[in-house]
């Protein structure tokens, strides 16, 4: 059977806000799925040339590199602080902040919670892949109990290292948060799902509902020594129980929105 | 009878992570072990009939690399 391309419908393709340029990203990596999320949202939306994007230091630090606007480096957990800069200058813009668990939830921990607790209006995409992986695969504050990493060897000492930080609950509890989500790319109905949460953090930027923030559990196939379909299984497994998906904040302007 | 569909990989971002081989609901994609892209993968690929155009894999694709097509349907069949 012969097939006429220019006779069918395109079903998918790649997103104009992103780079048709080879990533860093190791194979199967989910940072990959986000990027390519945040890039269909602002197409759908028309935001690319009113946008601008903060990248982080870790994996996600040359993101500029593969999103086709306006995007600027921060220095390590200064992403949201950088952001309030930017929007406060131009309040027109859409800004976003891509960071690791690694950059928003250790080193700048203060600043993302300051900047929930202020109600800054911007959108941050935080990536959970339960370790640091751009240094190698070291424990983070979002590393699971008894989890082995290359600085736990015998797996998460809660007794030594303490417990692992749930950000999505842990900021939810701010008033100026508008919508804080947690989803996961683990499969293609949670990809969907995940696609619709960055949606809707954009609209209640766009609407000026104050801080949002979608939290996205991803894998980490090199650092986890798994395969990425045997990653894909780890995640469900064993990160799913301990961070639950959902939305733990909606404002209620947001309650009639639908896609 | 469902529509069939079609996908083209970009050869130059595939990563052969196989993400796309295990969602794919029909089966129908495999490594293709005659072929090595730029970075050394051997690429994912359409390896039998049978590809209904869903799309499942481009939504698990982390590099953006599958553009997915699917036959139109007739004026018959989408008034049915």
């Amino acid at each position: 059977m012969t097939i006429h391309l220019e006779d069918m419908q395109v079903i998918y393709q790649h997103p104009e806000s992103l780079l048709n340029v080879n990533t860093h990203y190791c194979p199967g990596c989910t940072h990959g799925v986000a990027h390519r999320l945040v890039a269909e949202v602002i197409d759908e939306m028309n935001l690319r040339n009113d946008c601008i994007g903060v990248a982080s230091v870790g994996c996600s630090v040359f993101a500029y590199n593969y999103f086709d606007f306006d995007f600027i480096q921060s220095p390590h957990g200064r992403a949201p602080a950088m952001a309030t800069g930017v929007k406060r200058v131009h309040p027109d813009k859409v800004v976003l902040t891509y960071q690791g668990d690694g950059d928003m939830i250790s080193i700048g921990t203060a600043e993302i919670t300051h900047a929930a607790a202020r109600g800054e209006n911007i959108t941050v995409i935080f990536i959970n892949n339960a370790n640091y992986g751009m240094t190698g695969g070291q424990m983070a504050p979002t590393t699971l109990p008894g989890q082995k990493t290359t600085s736990s060897p015998k797996g998460r000492d809660v007794e030594q290292a303490g417990y692992p930080i749930r950000a999505s609950e842990m900021l939810a509890t701010l008033d100026g948060a508008g919508y804080i989500a947690r989803r996961s790319l683990h499969d293609p109905k949670n990809i969907r799902l995940a696609k619709k949460a960055i949606r809707t953090a954009f609209e209640t930027q766009v609407r000026g509902l104050g801080f949002s923030m979608v939290e996205l559990l991803s894998i980490c196939p090199t650092n986890w020594h798994l395969n990425p379909a045997a990653s894909t299984r780890w995640l469900e497994e064993n990160m799913l129980p301990y961070y639950p998906l959902g939305d733990y904040k909606v404002h209620p302007a947001l309650k009639d929105l639908k896609f | 009878m469902p529509l069939s569909g079609t996908i083209v990989v970009d050869e130059n971002l595939c990563k052969a992570c196989e993400l796309c081989i295990v969602n794919c609901p029909a089966q129908v994609i495999a490594l293709d072990k005659s072929r090595i892209t730029p970075r050394g993968f051997h690429p994912a690929s359409l390896y039998k009939e049978g590809c209904t155009g869903c799309g499942t894999c481009s939504v698990v694709c982390p590099e953006a690399a599958i553009t997915v097509y699917r036959e139109k349907r007739t004026e018959k069949e989408s008034n049915a």
